[in-house]
């Protein structure tokens, strides 16, 4: 029977019917769910690895030792892998691999809106483009026989309409899958004099992948009765224009955007009087059809910028949009807030009042950037809060040292913040780096990562100690608050500014939404005594408002952290004191 | 059968994830083509979260566009008119009346506006207003807002109650499953 699959999952069925045996990712929305969804399947092995390159190493090494492999990330996360990327295009695999990348046009989860498709092309590598759950599936167990057939590694390219939607889809069975591994140096190390060698067979393979995008079934021609126009789209973008236009134009969708079939797309060009390419982001498929001499046209009607949807075409092509009524009000925007409880939340409070210069980093903690905390000074990518404070400091001296830090997550320390940290130490720039440890990756939707003590099936596993990291880094100074005393918190980052060294102030509460969290329930309130100052509203607590002069609780929100109890001087929050 | 195309909206954290549960689980069984779609991530910590519900014989865009929407389902008044733009000229808004504030209220820099139901109906739409929290609390628990307005989303639809509530079944955990029944009825009868 069919089923209603999300995209993610549907690549994990797809990597569970393959035989697939090792899974190793970094979360990273939009990509995260599929290492979920393959994590139950007890016959793959899945994990969360502390970051994008260290996975797909890790699935590469899996790959080399005979069984199908697989790692997922988010767009940015293939940055950080680029490097094994680049390389693994050169030694090809042994058994099949793929990489999941997951773009984000629009921007809902992401700090930039990167096209993932360039990196196919730059790395030589194949990348195969589902445009919902049942092609997700059917491409995740093609992307192996490809894999194989070529000696290459897969890309597969997700995004975050594809990823985060439910379709149909039809399953099958699991079949086993496993090879010999043999050595074999000319192919798997590659230094330059084995890695020339394989250059040219880089090339060659390109080219049978040429000739196989010529014929495979991901390339498909859709027949339309007005050839006064015809479209050349892929992924999502492909839904968006049947949806609005049905098959009024034909369409040629690309489901294999790397290598791309250049017979098919000169045929088509040929076969209608104009070329129209609908993709979301850059002109990729564009600038091929340029550089095979086609006047495509794409971007100049299409933006770079953001999501499409069908009214985007269908005002594109000159048809009636429908449109509704907007409501003659101001609505107010409702942006994501830190979770009441958080214990972020207590620290941002005090960088805020002592006027810090903060250089942040990446997480629910991005999330100390908005009004009324308005903490943060700089959000870059994983890592850059580290690596920034060093450089900043550095270049303003003991004036800066004062009053500069830096913050950043427990996940995101694990993932690029610790060789940052050894920068800190090793060119001794006396910066202090305050890790927020709330014992998950928040953000992301709450995975494991190896500061918790356990693994993505939720067994038991080693943890980090990041005391003890911290100070075998080299850091003189380590020390530990707690984020919802913020007396101490203040103690803590006054002294830690003013030690002529570097230092690490680790801020220690587990995530408000962690189920063995007990929280004590809500405080009491005395609105009697409120006498709407304000103070309280400074943290940007969801469960707190000051209506008409007097300060209300929401029941149902308050954890009972006390941090406000503890603005409040006139006792209306929180009881007698 | 043209798609028809069903919104849900709300605050991150407050269960709409449920209601497409539910609701897909529902249209397959009838041997629809569905599709689903809502984002995950960082909107989900108490920001303006939105789901998709599209279905009918061939379904492409897993997402509906200004204009379109046949059913607005919001699980929050303000949220409600937030959305209005996507609904049909003949399309139904079903509204939990609760109010939950915006940051951009909490600290005073905006207002949570006033009148937005009377607003909603002098723009012309069609707006089925109810207090979706008190009758989730008669069913049993406060948690069962999206059973009411699944309920209250049953009158427009052509399902039989037999479906919906083997919709239920297939959906919950089996200790909440008559809890949920109720609030569906309390929602649908009200
Ligand atoms: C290179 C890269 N990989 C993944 C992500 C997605 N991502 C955003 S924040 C985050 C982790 C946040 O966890 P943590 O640092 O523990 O902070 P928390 O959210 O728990 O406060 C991840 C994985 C990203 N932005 N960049
Ligand atoms: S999920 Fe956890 S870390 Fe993220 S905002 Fe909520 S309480 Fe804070």
């Amino acid at each position: 029977m069919k089923q209603l699959l999300l995209g993610n999952a549907a690549v994990a069925r797809g990597l569970y019917e393959a035989g697939c045996r090792f899974v190793s990712s970094y979360p990273g929305t939009p990509s995260t769910e599929i290492t979920e969804e393959a994590a139950k399947y007890d016959e793959i092995y899945a994990e969360w690895a502390p970051n994008e390159k260290v996975a797909m190493e890790s699935a590469f090494g899996a790959s080399l030792a005979g069984q199908r492999s697989f790692c997922g990330m988010k767009h940015v996360g293939l940055n950080v892998a680029a490097d094994p990327l680049f390389t693994l295009s050169y030694t090809g695999v042994n058994a099949g691999m793929i990489i999941a990348v997951a773009d984000d046009a629009g921007m809902h989860s992401s700090q930039n809106e990167q096209d993932s498709r360039h990196y196919a092309r730059a790395s030589k590598v194949p990348m195969l483009s589902p445009s919902d759950s049942a092609e997700a599936l059917a491409m995740t167990r093609a992307a192996y026989e490809i894999s194989e057939t070529f000696d290459t590694p897969v890309l597969l390219k997700m995004c975050t309409r594809v990823s985060h939607s439910q379709s149909l889809v039809e399953t099958a069975p699991r079949q086993e899958f496993e090879k010999h591994y043999e050595k074999d140096g000319a192919k798997y190390i590659m230094m330059p004099g084995n890695a020339k060698k394989r250059h040219p067979v880089v090339e060659e393979r390109t080219a049978k992948l040429k000739a196989f995008a010529e014929t495979c079934e991901w390339n498909r021609l859709e027949a339309g009765a007005d050839h006064a126009i015809g479209i050349v789209t892929d992924s999502t973008c492909y839904q968006y224009v049947k949806e609005a236009l049905g098959d009024t134009y034909p369409v040629l969708k690309i489901g294999m955007v790397w290598p791309l079939p250049d017979k098919i797309m000169t045929a088509f060009a040929e076969s209608v009087e104009k070329v129209v390419v609908v993709e979301e982001l850059d002109g990729f498929l564009e600038q091929h059809l340029h550089d095979l001499g086609i006047p495509a046209r794409g971007k100049e009607i299409f933006s770079p910028i953001g999501e499409y949807s069908q009214n985007t075409i269908r005002k594109a092509f000159g048809k009636e949009a429908p449109e509704g009524v907007a409501l003659n009000a101001p609505i107010p925007p409702r942006p994501p807030v830190m979770c009441a409880g958080c214990p972020h939340r207590g620290l941002y409070y005090v960088l805020k009042k002592l006027k810090l210069t903060v250089l942040g980093d990446i997480g629910c903690y991005t999330l100390g950037a908005v009004p009324p905390l308005g903490a943060v000074d700089s959000t870059i990518c994983m890592g850059a809060s580290v690596s920034g404070t060093h450089g900043f400091v550095k270049a303003l001296g003991s004036a800066a040292q004062k009053n500069t830090v830096a913050v950043i997550g427990d996940s995101t320390f694990m993932h690029s913040g610790m060789t940052g940290l050894v920068n800190v130490a090793y060119n001794d720039s006396k910066a202090t780096v305050i890790i927020l440890d709330n014992s998950i990756t928040g953000m992301t939707g709450h995975q494991q990562n190896p500061t918790t003590g356990k693994n993505l099936k939720g067994d038991p596993a080693a943890a980090v100690d990041l005391e003890t990291l911290c100070r075998a880094i080299g850091i003189p100074s380590v020390r530990v608050v707690d984020p919802y005393d913020l007396a101490d918190v203040e103690k803590a980052v006054r002294e830690e500014l003013e030690k002529p060294c570097a230092s690490v102030i680790i801020s220690r509460r587990p995530c408000a939404l962690l189920k063995y969290v007990k929280h004590p329930g809500p405080i009491p309130v005395d609105a009697e005594k409120c006498r709407a100052c304000g103070a309280c509203m400074k943290i940007g607590c969801p469960a707190l408002s000051l209506r008409d002069k007097k300060i209300t609780l929401d029941q149902t929100l308050c954890t009972g952290c006390g941090v406000c109890t503890q603005l409040c001087k006139f006792g209306a929050l929180g009881g007698d004191k | 059968m043209t798609t028809k195309n069903i919104m849900i909206v709300g605050v991150g954290g407050q269960g709409s994830l449920l209601a497409s549960k539910l609701l897909g689980r529902l249209l397959i069984t009838r041997g629809f083509d569905v599709k689903v779609s809502e984002v995950h991530g960082m909107s989900q910590r108490g920001g303006s979260v939105v789901t998709y519900v599209r279905y009918g014989d061939k379904v492409y865009s897993p997402v509906i566009d200004k204009g379109e929407a046949d059913a607005i389902v919001s699980f929050e008044l303000l949220e409600a008119a937030r959305w209005t733009e996507y609904l049909k000229k003949d399309g139904r808004i079903i509204c939990n009346t609760q109010k939950i504030n915006p940051m951009p209220v909490i600290t005073g820099a905006a207002e949570y506006p006033a009148g937005l139901e009377e607003k909603m109906r002098a723009a012309g739409i069609d707006l089925d207003a109810i207090d979706a929290l008190s009758l989730a609390e008669e069913a049993g628990s406060a948690k069962a807002v999206n059973l009411v307005l699944m309920g209250r989303l049953a009158r427009r639809l052509d399902f039989s109650d037999e479906a919906w509530e083997k919709a239920i079944e297939e959906s919950v955990p089996p200790k909440f499953i008559e809890l949920n029944k109720k609030a569906f009825h309390l929602g649908k009868m009200a």
